[in-house]
């Protein structure tokens, strides 16, 4: 286990690809899907705001 | 095809796509990572180093792919006219952004240990900046214009104009001098990269492939919804 973590002297470059590589995809997934859903919400408040006003 | 200009058709389609996208992300990653991390060998020159090698390549390729999408997208847009290809470009540029910095940040973090450096202004890694730079400009532009048709138009010849730099990152290697090795799987001849590292390199940029169709849908339906608001709310104005 205390072998893999080292991964043979190059951790600090292996892991933190793997980190900022993480954070990143992470990050773009979530506010991408975050941000679609309140436009919706608000596409649906518009729309049923122009209903009750006919 | 023709009615998937219909946002409501597209808005189906998508959701009829991402659980299966998601499906095969989360499977192709959870492998991908098993076996770039622990399954695959070290290599015999660059050891465990290598496993940089297994996002590194994948966020390239897909950096080079999503921009042909921007560019295809564009090309739709300014020739028939078409709303959602415009849209379509807008949803991929910052998904194209990331892969290219990923590209970048990784293969920098790549080469201090193998090269000696974490950066060389030679062919290949200027270019890939300068595809990094083309996707800034693009989102830029959409930014920067009050007139959402006027800048769509602006970025989308901007992106036509870049794609004369695709063919130079790909080549870039083969035409100077460079520290970047030459191409090791796309190339006459076939791969050079053995079997036990192939695989896990494939599954990974089956990942990173499955997670840009997630992450475009998502944007796609994202700026669907965002023209609408701003089409509602012109109404609401001028109405």
């Amino acid at each position: 286990m205390a072998n893999f973590f080292h991964m043979g002297g190059y951790a600090v470059f292996v892991w933190s690809a793997y980190g900022i590589s993480t954070v990143a995809l992470v990050w773009l997934a979530v506010s991408s899907l975050r941000a679609s859903r309140t436009t919706r919400k608000r596409v649906e408040a518009l729309r049923a705001r122009r209903r009750k006003e006919g | 095809m023709h009615r998937f200009a219909n946002p409501a058709e597209f808005n189906r389609l998508a959701d009829r796509i991402l659980p299966w996208a998601i499906a095969v992300m989360a499977i192709s990653l959870v492998a991908g990572l098993y076996l770039a991390l622990i399954g695959s060998p070290p290599d015999y020159q660059q050891g465990e180093s290598v496993r940089i090698m297994y996002i590194h390549v994948p966020a390239a390729w897909m950096a080079m792919f999503t921009y042909m999408v921007m560019a295809g997208a564009s090309f739709v847009a300014i020739v028939w006219r078409h709303p959602l290809a415009e849209l379509a470009g807008k949803a991929a540029a910052p998904i194209g952004a990331t892969f290219t910095a990923l590209a970048l940040i990784t293969g920098s973090l790549w080469g201090k240990p193998m090269w000696g450096t974490y950066w060389q202004w030679d062919g290949r890694m200027t270019s890939v900046l300068v595809l990094f730079f083309l996707y800034l400009g693009y989102m830029a532009i959409w930014h920067g214009f009050d007139d959402e048709e006027k800048a769509g138009r602006a970025a989308a010849i901007l992106a036509l104009v870049g794609v004369a730099n695709i063919p130079i990152i790909k080549f870039s290697v083969d035409w100077w001098n460079t520290l970047h090795q030459p191409a090791s799987v796309f190339r006459m001849g076939g791969p050079t990269i053995a079997d036990s590292m192939l695989w896990p390199l494939f599954i990974m940029a089956t990942a990173f492939q499955a997670y840009f169709v997630v992450v475009f849908l998502w944007r796609m339906k994202l700026e669907i919804n965002q023209r609408k608001l701003s089409v509602m709310n012109r109404a609401e104005v001028y109405g």
